[in-house]
């Protein structure tokens, strides 16, 4: 039986912990107002965006005058997976999932026989690739520093995927992250960035789309924005990502509070029960000594 | 005829402006062009410079350095990569921008050199009208 001592450290050392997983997800729950802001503020631009994009994705097609970008080389042979994970621990199963389905896809490209090429962004999600794919690794995005998401962040990761896929390094890119849902649900997607699809926009705005004129002409321009398409989507997968991960933080720390909740009380029970055995004990000896007289 | 149009500067950050206005000067890829209430329909992407917008409100002025503007008959929309309020706007907001530009121009191929060194160009102007 643990001596009344080492019980009484238990408590107070559970209940600090509770503090910490508390405070914890206080933060992360205003953290993940501000996240949730953010990627409610990118919203207006990369609806457009895609509009636009996909009315002049749509009139020029996949024609072979169609850009690189839009068409694809030709090829599927070498992908390319950009994993994006994030920098710290203690979210739960956020960047686990991830990495599981980013995983899952190397696995079947590698029995399709193609090669695969990773990049990762996030620390966590390198660490755990790392375990299985650490050949496969070509690059990897720090964002440790980076206290507020910005769209520079995501168009220095889209520049460099470019200039890979200028130099031919491979043929097609999914980026893998987690689409924001709810508190409780986040879901784990792969979105094919190179080459792009972009769905033509429905009804009336497709046919009002064919009407613009365009400056300067609609190639030039469809090879202006398809490289700020890929910006803008990656743009869009680190805010969904960053609230994810707030709110993945959130319910972990909420349960591990909960839990630590739980094991202060049975704690506590258990330290009431000894020390009733250790009065009743003094007790039965001052008595049976009392008696021995 | 409508007198003011509706117009949206969007970035990917959040929303920068969404007003009526009487007109707005863009710098276009082709050069500066003016929209106007029932301008016809027109996607043309920009070059780092000024967007010129004057209104009922008043007159105000945003420093870009790219993207593009939708423009039809009831409004314009400009999506700027970057855009910051001119009265605001420091040159150190845009040195990063310039210092990739020059490096983009420096190491370009020979096709390319010839924009890059026109987008430094620009970007070296609208330094000047900031200061």
């Amino acid at each position: 039986m643990p001596n009344l001592k080492d019980l009484k450290n238990r408590i107070a050392s559970v209940k600090s912990t509770r503090k910490i997983t508390k405070a914890m997800q206080m933060v992360a729950a205003a953290k993940l107002r501000r996240a949730q802001e953010a990627a409610e503020a990118s919203r207006p631009y990369t609806e457009r965006f895609n509009a636009v994009l996909g009315g002049l994705a749509a009139s020029v097609g996949t024609s072979d005058g169609a850009p690189l970008l839009l068409r694809g080389t030709g090829d599927d042979k070498v992908h390319l997976l950009v994993v994006m994970t994030s920098e710290r621990g203690l979210c739960g199963g956020f960047n686990t999932n991830i990495v599981k389905l980013a995983k899952q896809h190397a696995q079947k490209l590698l029995a399709e026989g193609k090669s695969v090429k990773i990049l990762t962004v996030g620390k966590k999600g390198r660490e755990q690739m790392k375990r299985d794919f650490q050949s496969n690794l070509v690059a990897h995005v720090d964002l440790s520093e980076v206290k507020t998401l910005g769209y520079d962040n995501a168009k220095d990761i889209a520049t460099d995927l470019l200039a890979r896929f200028e130099a031919g390094e491979y043929d097609v890119a999914t980026i893998f992250y987690s689409a924001f849902q709810s508190v409780i649900s986040q879901i784990p997607t792969a979105l094919q960035v190179i080459p792009a699809s972009y769905d033509a926009p429905e009804g009336d705005a497709g046919g009002a789309s064919a009407d613009y004129d365009y400056e300067p002409d609609q190639d030039q321009i469809l090879a202006d924005l398809l490289p700020r398409g890929v910006a803008t989507q990656i743009f869009a997968a680190l805010l969904e990502n960053g609230a994810s991960e707030q709110g993945a933080r959130m319910s972990a720390m909420d349960n591990a509070t909960r839990n630590a909740g739980d094991m202060i009380d049975d704690l506590t029970v258990e330290f009431n029960r000894s020390r009733q055995a250790v009065i009743t004990n003094e007790l039965i000896e001052i008595i049976s000594g009392a008696e021995a007289l | 005829m409508a007198d003011t149009m509706q117009f949206d500067l969007v970035s990917p950050e959040r929303n920068l402006a969404s007003m009526q206005v009487a007109s707005v000067q863009i710098p276009g890829a082709d050069g500066q062009m003016t929209a106007m209430p029932n301008h016809a329909p027109v996607i043309t992407t920009l070059r780092p410079g000024v967007l010129a917008v004057s209104g009922p409100e008043g007159d105000v002025s945003y420093a870009v350095t790219g993207g593009f503007a939708e423009i039809n008959p009831e409004g314009l929309s400009v999506l700027a990569e970057k855009a910051i309020p001119l009265a605001d706007a420091k040159a150190a907001d845009l040195e990063p921008v310039v210092a990739a530009a020059k490096e983009a121009a420096a190491t370009a191929s020979a096709e390319n050199r010839d924009m890059a060194e026109l987008l430094l160009a620009d970007l070296e102007e609208l330094l000047q009208k900031m200061v």
